[in-house]
């Protein structure tokens, strides 16, 4: 399949190889969490909802001079175009969104700071999924808890990019996510300069390292 | 801040935008160029002079960064950054409203939409027959008769103990258990430290205490009883069977739909605009249920523009 037209050099939805989709956020979106936001990526949809900082509920959990974070992430039935068969065991779906949260929670710890933080509960629903799930968890992650006042060393931001027809893609939807080529996820704190997240799926050619390149000059700009 | 939804027509869009335009302009006014810092910003400061690094903000690469977003404060050498919108701040002798959420030996739990639970030691706390003295294992046991769980309390913040918790104190007759009324929950940055936190407003037979933490209760008046008063017990049980007359109750409804209305625009809360918003509800015939709709809406916001207007107008001539 041509993702990338020989002709025109353009990609399905009309964008070059190195170009975005639009993005929006907005924050404040609900009333009772301390801090919330919706953000999209093109048709990728995901809303963030922060509670705390608060105590910490279950005490045996309670670490000193560090702040417990705890990140429940979940796809709407209804996010992705087939409809999505009923899991048979409620446990799946568990150890699957610990075992994301966990991965969300990785990305932040390098960023927060402050010493008198109990609990900070994030919550991640996505609504719509159309590629690039995981940047836009983390970037909603990241506006709901500026919202919330949580203080962070830094913004957190990601973006994911792709590798198909022997062009490098930046920021793949759906279909171009299912084609089976090799694509990374990289978070990034801005001013610091560092990585929090690199995330690489199948293989990876010599060249995807040049992928990899572009996806950074981009976010920075 | 989306408690309350209202679905505007077109001539009221209009009239909302342009008196929230009206407001911004106001502001601006007033205010002397304050720097808005989003996370991770640098702040602009003089190195020469000695800094003093406050809350939200952190040194990077001898810089000095934001780590929340706000608006940046300078007091002497300090510089700091206030949040928009974040959990309360506690500070000593602030007047607190909060919910009892656990009964522990000697004391109790509030919540009071801090990042910890507040503590109200007994020994902090006046006992209910007006008695000074030391608190006794009997009293312990009792502590039930006093708060229980999902009490609405009133207190002061005392400080904070050496472990970092939150100490409360409630030693005059004014503090203590609320009964007869609503609380609400409202954005903390609304409410602006004052001399006065208690109000009575006598026209409606309403006590009013804005809460620090952004909990505010509106209930019935109720006299501060005095201890002598207090030793003729058969007067309480009589009380506690007592119904609150339907007219205070509309009161109250009116009064706290004025504190919904006033805190979903963003106005700051203080106990002349409640009143000032519950009044112009009565004199223009607006039903209490009516006061959240679209049409009461923009008339408030309006009528802040007209307030500031002519605030700011007088401000000049002195």
């Amino acid at each position: 399949m041509e993702y990338v037209s020989s002709l025109t050099g353009f990609r399905f939805d009309g964008r070059r190889p190195n170009e975005m989709r639009q993005i929006r956020g907005e924050i404040g979106v609900l009333a009772k969490a301390d801090g919330s936001a919706l953000f999209e990526m093109g048709n990728t949809k995901v809303i963030a909802a922060v509670f705390g900082p608060r105590e910490v509920q279950n005490k045996s959990q309670q670490i000193d001079n560090q702040a417990l974070v705890r990140c429940e992430y979940s796809m709407a039935n209804f996010s992705t175009g087939d409809r999505a068969r009923k899991p048979k065991g409620d446990r799946n779906i568990i150890s699957y969104s610990a075992d994301h949260g966990s991965k969300y929670i990785n990305t932040f710890d390098a960023s927060f700071s402050g010493k008198n933080l109990k609990q900070i509960d994030i919550f991640l629903q996505v609504l719509q999924a159309d590629g690039g799930t995981r940047s836009a968890c983390i970037n909603a992650a990241t506006l709901a808890l500026a919202d919330a006042g949580i203080p962070m060393r830094d913004i957190v931001t990601s973006c994911s990019a792709g590798y198909l027809c022997s062009t490098p893609l930046l920021d793949l939807n759906y279909v171009e996510d299912s084609a089976g080529g090799p694509d990374v996820t990289v978070g990034l704190l801005v001013k610091m300069d560092k990585m929090t997240l690199l995330q690489v799926i199948a293989l990876m050619p010599t060249f995807f390292f040049f992928c990899c390149c572009i996806c950074f000059v981009l976010l920075f700009v | 801040m989306k408690e309350i939804l209202i679905s505007l027509n077109q001539t009221q869009k209009v009239r909302l935008q342009a008196a929230l335009q009206h407001l911004d302009e106001l502001a601006s006014q007033v205010s002397s160029a304050n720097l808005a810092v989003t996370v991770a910003d640098t702040i602009p400061v003089n190195n020469e002079d000695g800094i003093l690094k406050g809350h939200g903000t952190t040194e990077f690469d001898g810089q000095v960064v934001a780590t929340l977003c706000g608006i940046v404060e300078r007091v002497n050498k300090l510089v700091y950054v206030r949040t928009l919108r974040a959990r309360y701040k506690p500070e000593v002798g602030d007047i607190i409203v909060g919910r009892v959420i656990e009964i522990a030996p000697k004391r109790w739990r509030l919540e009071i939409n801090f990042s910890q639970d507040a503590v109200l030691m007994l020994q902090s706390m006046n006992l209910p027959d007006g008695i000074q003295r030391r608190r006794t294992a009997v009293d312990e046991l009792n502590m039930r008769s006093i708060f229980e769980e999902n009490d609405v309390v009133c207190a002061e913040v005392r400080g904070f103990q050496h472990d970092g918790s939150l100490h409360l104190q409630a030693r005059s007759q004014k503090y203590g258990k609320l009964e007869r009324g609503q609380l609400l929950i409202i954005p903390a940055y609304l409410v602006k430290r004052r001399k006065q936190h208690f109000h009575h407003l006598e026209q409606y037979g309403v006590d009013l205490i804005l809460g620090c933490n952004g909990f505010v209760w509106i209930g019935e008046h109720a006299e501060p009883i005095d201890s002598e008063v207090l030793e003729d017990r058969d007067k309480i049980p009589k009380d506690k069977h007592r119904d609150t007359p339907l007219e205070v109750r509309r009161n109250i409804c009116r009064i706290s739909n004025s504190v919904r209305l006033l805190s979903a625009l963003g106005f700051a809360l203080s106990v002349e605009a409640i009143v000032d918003t519950a009044e112009a509800s009565k004199s223009s015939n607006v039903d209490i249920k009516d006061m959240l709709g679209a049409e009461f809406y923009v008339q408030t916001a309006e009528r802040e523009v007209q307030r500031r207007a002519s605030l700011l107008k007088k401000k000049r001539f002195v």
